[in-house]
């Protein structure tokens, strides 16, 4: 199953060196989505970076399963204003 | 050599500051500074470095006394107590200067990259690198057709394609090439944000452009054609009699390359602005006057 789209659980955590019930408490939270096949878990790898974020916030900063959960959100509405004050400026220029 | 940075100071403590105060502070700044906290913004990137650096060495009671006594040479500290042994021993015999407990007020340079040993609690944890973040300006003509370019990032020769179309203020990534990896893990990311500068006589609304032309009175009056600038070339235009000033048309197909689908294109608007004659002679005062008398 293994393909390069998907990475199993237990090698993402050999990799990063991360306990796997990191990576289940995700889940749970619903801060990432998993895929089951054959009894194997895995993750896409187009969301490594996100669980890499989280990784690091988690370890580095204590921040548990509910503030993630805020900080992705929060972070999301960051990520959108930024573009539409990109976007508004833009549109300013036109008045200018 | 870098400025002095004093370190309580990064980290708002006083010299007198316990372990649990010095942990308590890296937390709450670490938590306000934190680059995943703070996407491109490269200050918080900076003091987050800082605060990073104030608390490797003052969470180090070992290393905190070094650094109390020497400032920025606190990892040669060993060396200065032998120099200062040295010393003492010469002044006993010579009646010499003695070394005094003088603050070294320079700051050692920066650990981080520099071989210094990780922060305990990431020892072991494989990361990938740090996301590298840069910005390439260009000209709005640059991206109206797809061309490459060779950046140097890191003594790193990149060559990229930059698509006709992109956007001011868009960023692509380059996977690999940002900082390179911790503890075995994959290097970072490099983002590259396009800052477009726009020296012409068009304004950019994402695909559309907008300009404003010129048009004779008599053209606005009694219709006729015009020859108009677009992005690649001039283009002639068929104005219809009776135009009113500030009348907008539309150039189907004339605007902007639509980002990563070719031979797709925006519009351009064009604004009528209506050109009055000037230094009448008597005869044309005199033929406007009869017109003016007609209305």
């Amino acid at each position: 199953m293994e393909n390069k789209d998907l990475i199993s659980i237990e090698t993402f955590c050999t990799r990063y060196s991360v306990p796997e019930t990191f990576v289940h408490s995700l889940r749970e939270y619903q801060l990432i989505e998993t895929h089951t096949d054959g009894g194997a878990e895995y993750i896409k790898v187009t969301h490594l970076q996100s669980v890499e974020k989280m990784i690091r916030l988690h370890f580095e900063l204590n921040i548990n399963m509910e503030g993630l959960d805020v900080v992705n959100n929060l972070l999301h509405q960051v990520t959108e204003l930024q573009k539409e004050n990109q976007s508004l400026k833009d549109r300013l220029k036109l008045y200018e | 050599m870098t400025n002095y940075i004093d370190y309580y100071k990064i980290l708002e403590l006083q010299k007198t500051a316990t372990e649990k105060d010095i942990k308590n502070a890296y937390r709450k700044l670490a938590r306000k500074f934190h680059p995943d906290l703070n996407p491109n913004d490269k200050e918080a990137e900076r003091k987050f470095k800082e605060v990073n650096e104030a608390n490797e060495v003052l969470s180090n009671p070992e290393k905190r006394k070094k650094y109390d006594k020497y400032g920025k040479d606190w990892k040669h500290a060993d060396q200065f107590e032998k120099a200062k042994q040295q010393q003492q021993s010469r002044s006993t015999n010579q009646g010499g200067p003695q070394f005094g407990n003088e603050d070294y007020s320079d700051f050692f340079e920066s650990m981080f990259g520099g071989g210094s040993s990780s922060r305990q609690s990431r020892s072991s944890i494989k990361f990938r690198g740090q996301d590298y973040h840069a910005e390439l300006q260009l000209n709005l003509r640059d991206v109206y057709t797809t061309h490459q370019r060779t950046l140097t990032i890191n003594n790193k020769n990149i060559r990229i394609t930059i698509p006709a179309g992109v956007a001011n203020g868009q960023e692509i990534k380059i996977r690999g090439y940002g900082g390179p990896g911790i503890n075995g893990g994959p290097s970072g990311d490099l983002y590259i944000k396009f800052i477009i500068e726009n020296h012409t006589v068009f304004k950019r609304d994402k695909n559309d452009l907008y300009t404003t032309v010129d048009l004779p009175l008599y053209t606005a009056l009694l219709g006729g054609e015009i020859t108009v600038d677009t992005f690649d070339g001039k283009v002639k235009v068929k104005v219809k009699p009776e135009t009113q000033n500030n009348t907008k048309v539309k150039l189907s197909g004339k605007g902007f390359p639509v980002y990563k689908k070719e031979n797709q294109f925006g519009d351009l608007y064009l604004t009528y602005q209506l050109k009055t004659p000037s230094s009448l002679t008597d005869k044309e005062k005199e033929l406007f006057s009869e017109l003016a008398k007609l209305r």
